[in-house]
């Protein structure tokens, strides 16, 4: 058994917040660094470049890289032998508000969907799941609005072809265009039930984008190369002006479903991919 | 590059300028020969002048800019694709729509020389601000003549 205060869950979780929106993803960065190398287009390596200068001044300065500091999406991973002293939700919506206020991050969340009202700092949005072992793994994905708009779930027959998959996923960015802050990352979610594939979806993005090495056999990683390449040939390019980077990385999340279904989730990211991780 | 005054507005700015519009009260900034800039900055760190400030998605506005541009509005600056109905009006009233680094909030705060909200202050982020740049970047989006970048 192993204690863990509150309080230390909501000072982990401001640190979080701070670093997730301050200091870009090293996979990231490192991807779009290989973008510009690709790139042919003077426009499009200008605005690579921007990108790349933008996460350095971020990182310098201690500047959001973005200013829609998102929604943050906080996934706790409890392990079953952890015992936590206090409340968790508040702790974790505690931290949230003292980071995003001591790192000068927006408050983008309105109280009521429909009233709209006065923005502040929270609530968080929070996904928590019980694993084996005495640990307790904090991470915060702050998600931008401009990308989470163009979010798209469809229920397919489970006769479906992998073929139409890949077209939904593929018109599914070309839908969101130039509009969202290409070059995108795309997370999909496939199998669970609709909210879950969604859930797989979001998951999907904190994964690395990063390949090294041979694709390992087998149908999701030689899945997401095809789509990637695929993404990739609708030359939206970044900021939407057209180039070879429409997609810097395609991660998939696949679980169990129902025999009479195949929901699959496409959640797109902006290249401002942020997220960051705690093991307490 | 854009030098000069622009004023910030977005969702809820654009909703109540239009609002005021429709009711012919009067505006809370004078909008004619103006550059808006669909932006909603993080708070100001101690020392800065502003925090960071890209654009936000520009359709989110489209339902609002034709009253806007008939007020007199001359360019403004976001992201992304605007609606036929926009594209029209900026024809017709002669404006401009500017692209600029898509978020870069942090490398165009750089751009801008002086920063204060002025209206709608209660919106918080979404209050109007107005901004003074330098050599601000951005890229036509819809030109004078109705065309677009993305055609």
């Amino acid at each position: 058994m192993k204690v863990i205060s509150a309080d230390k869950i909501r000072d982990a979780l401001s640190e979080l917040c701070i670093r997730a929106n301050l200091v870009l993803r090293k996979d990231i960065l490192s991807g779009l660094k290989s973008a510009y190398s690709k790139e042919a287009k003077r426009r499009a390596k200008d605005i690579l470049q921007a990108i790349i200068n933008n996460a350095y001044i971020a990182g310098k300065e201690k500047l959001a890289i973005c200013q829609d500091t998102g929604l943050p999406c906080v996934f706790v991973e409890l392990g079953q032998g952890v015992k936590i002293v206090g409340d968790l939700k508040q702790a974790i919506n505690k931290g949230v508000e003292s980071g995003y206020k001591k790192g000068f991050l927006r408050n983008s969340i309105v109280k009521d969907p429909l009233l709209r009202g006065k923005s502040v700092y929270q609530p968080a949005i929070i996904h928590i799941d019980m694993v084996k072992g005495n640990k307790l793994k904090l991470t915060v994905l702050p998600k931008g609005f401009g990308c989470e708009n163009k979010t798209q779930l469809k229920m397919f027959n489970p006769t479906a072809k992998i073929s139409e998959i890949e077209r939904f996923i593929v018109d599914a960015v070309k839908s969101a265009g130039p509009d969202a802050c290409p070059p995108y990352v795309v997370g999909v979610g496939i199998g669970g039930t609709a909210d879950y594939a969604s859930l797989l979806a979001k998951k999907a993005l904190l994964r690395k984008i990063e390949r090294k090495g041979l694709i390992p056999k087998g149908t999701v990683p030689v899945f997401e190369q095809e789509l990637l390449s695929e993404i990739n040939k609708l030359n939206i390019g970044p900021m939407g002006l057209g180039g070879r980077t429409t997609c810097l990385g395609v991660n998939i999340e696949t679980y169990p479903t129902h025999i009479a279904g195949l929901p699959v989730a496409v959640n797109i990211s902006c290249h401002a991919l942020r997220s960051a991780t705690m093991t307490l | 590059m854009l030098s000069g005054i622009i004023y910030t507005a977005r969702d809820q700015a654009h909703k109540r300028l239009v609002e005021a519009i429709k009711k012919g009260n009067k505006l809370p900034i004078d909008v004619k020969g103006q550059v808006i800039y669909y932006c909603g900055p993080t708070r100001t760190p101690k020392g800065k002048i502003i925090g960071s400030c890209g654009p936000t998605t520009s359709s989110r506005m489209d339902e609002f800019t034709p009253a806007l541009l008939k007020k007199g509005v001359l360019a403004m600056i976001g992201k992304g694709r605007r609606s036929q109905r926009v594209i029209y009006a900026i024809k017709k009233y002669k404006a401009v729509y500017f692209l600029t680094y898509a978020g870069c909030g942090a490398l165009l705060s750089k751009y801008i020389k002086n920063a204060g909200p002025v209206a709608y202050k209660d919106l918080g982020p979404e209050a109007i601000y107005k901004l003074e740049a330098r050599d601000f970047p951005v890229i036509v989006g819809v030109d004078t003549k109705g065309r677009s970048i993305y055609d």
